[in-house]
This record gives structure tokens, sequence and C-alpha cells, in this order.
């Protein structure tokens, strides 16, 4: 049950900061769905902006973790110019180099670009604030920047499992 | 205590009304600037070798340890020049949201990997 320093990282990076974005996405988008004036009381307005705030800009904090850990930690590990790293491993056989030349050549690069719209949805939150109730199309917004950011982070989270699974950082 | 109680029932916002839409177009467009430019990065490092190479700030971790810093300074950078120019404007916050859209979309393709790869230099 001894995990090396490189697989505590990789759980780190994938399990444990994406186990915590996958909780402040649903209460994210538990708040957004929420936030509609025929829903809301007065009293209840604060409270939902309040969680709503937590949930998006924990949300942001996360994926921007995700990336530099991933990016700084666990991926000079993947791609050590030696015959053990897992992208040796991949490139070496004509049955798993796709798994090196689609899948993680995508999930490095559009990886970012969630942090970036996460971001973004968490100031249009934190800028309208109560305001958001009032403005449909302020609201919608956020909520795309928001889902879109999530859509990003599953594609790179998901390829980064699969690659896992074919060849572990360990 | 029964009227706080009562679904909030306020008119949306008249155009002109609200808080000011320009900070949120400068968060907006910088979204679509710090995206555009990792992925034209990606595409460049991938048509050219040497250009690959400039960006590797870090042994570990190579070109991309470039590609994603200079998009971050774009962003960043691009949003802190937006915030200023367009504070306290009004804007049609729609209209920004659909180019910052297409300009998404783009950045999408860019860092497809099937895409960029025809780029690929032999």
């Amino acid at each position: 049950m001894d995990l090396s320093s490189r697989e505590f990282w990789a759980l780190i990076h994938g399990i444990v900061l994406g186990g915590a974005f996958l909780v402040a996405f649903t209460g994210g988008l538990a708040g957004f769905y929420s936030l509609r004036p025929e829903l809301v009381t007065a009293e209840g307005i604060s409270e939902r902006i309040r969680r709503l705030s937590i949930g998006t800009t924990a949300m942001a904090v996360l994926t921007w973790l995700t990336v530099i850990v991933g990016t700084w930690v666990v991926y000079p590990w993947y791609r050590e110019d030696i015959p053990e790293s897992p992208r040796s491993k991949l490139l070496a056989n004509p049955d798993t180099k796709d798994w090196h030349e689609f899948a993680m050549e995508w999930k490095e690069h559009v990886a970012w670009i969630a942090p970036l719209l996460a971001t973004a949805a968490a100031f249009l939150v934190l800028y309208y604030r109560a305001d958001l109730i009032r403005n449909p199309l302020a609201r919608h917004v956020a909520m795309g920047l928001f889902v879109l950011a999530f859509l990003v982070a599953v594609v790179a989270g998901v390829l980064g499992a699969l690659i896992t699974k074919k060849a572990p950082v360990t | 205590m029964e009227a706080a109680r009562t679904p909030q029932t306020e008119a949306v916002p008249a155009a002109g009304e609200g808080r000011p839409e320009g900070p949120v177009a400068a968060a907006l467009l910088a979204t679509g600037v710090g995206s555009l430019v990792l992925a034209i990065l990606v595409v460049i490092a991938e048509a050219n070798e040497s250009f690959a190479t400039s960006l590797a700030y870090s042994d570990r971790v190579g070109p991309l340890s470039g590609k994603t810093i200079w998009a971050v300074v774009a962003y960043a950078g691009s949003w802190a020049i937006l915030a200023v120019a367009l504070r306290g404007r009004r804007m049609n916050l729609r209209a920004v949201a659909v180019v910052a859209g297409v300009v998404l979309a783009l950045a999408l393709v860019g860092t497809f990997s099937p895409f960029f790869e025809l780029f690929k230099s032999e």
C-alpha cells in the first residue's frame, strides 16, 4: 500500500484536485440553476449568491492548481527521456502510440483553457453578485463559461485517467 | 415575514441599467485572447522545431512550459489592458459573448491534436 512520491503527486493531480473540482462544479451548477427570480426569495438571494461565489471561485482555484501541478510536477515524469517513462513506453509500441500522439498531446494543451474559462466565470459572479438574478444574459454567459470550463476539464481528466491506465507514472 | 418568502419578480434591467458591462467584456475577451495565443503557439511549435525548442524554458517540462507561460501572460495582460480601457463602459454583452465564443472555438480547434498535427514539421 506504499505510494511513491510520483504516485502521490499523480494522485493529488488526478484524484484529490479532480474530486474537489467535481464537488465545486456540482455546487456551482446547482447555484446557477436555482438562481432564477421565480425560485428565490429575498432572504434566499444572499445565501445563493454566497454559495455560488464560493463554488465558482473554488472551481477556478482548483482548476489552476490542477493544471499547474499536472504540467510542472507530474508531466516531467511522464515525458522523461528514458525507456521506462510512460511516454517512451507508449511510443515504443505501434498499438499504443496514439495514446501519446492523440490523447496526451490534446490533453496537455486543451487543459490550460479550463482555468481561463473558470476564472472568467468566477469573475462574472463576483462582479454582478445579486444583480445576476435580474440579468439573465449575464447569468447565461457566466453559466456557459462555467460549464465549458468543466467540459474542457473533463476531456483532459478522462484522457489523463485512460493514459494513466495504459502507462502510469511510477 | 411573509413578504420575505415571496419569490423575486423584479424586472430584467433594461439596456443602460445595472452594472456597466465593460469589466465583464474585458474578462470575456481576455479569455479568448489567452486561449487563442495558446492555440497559435501550439500550431507554430508543431510546424517549426526550432521555435518549439525556443519555448522550452524548462528542460523538464519542454516546450509546453513556454506555450502555457505565454498564454497566461497574454490572458492576464490583455485582461489588465482591457479592464482599464473598458472601465465603466456600457457594452452589448451579447455581441461580446459571441465574439469571445468564436475566438474560443478557434482556440479549441487549434489545441485539438489531429488539427495541429496537420502542421507537423517533417
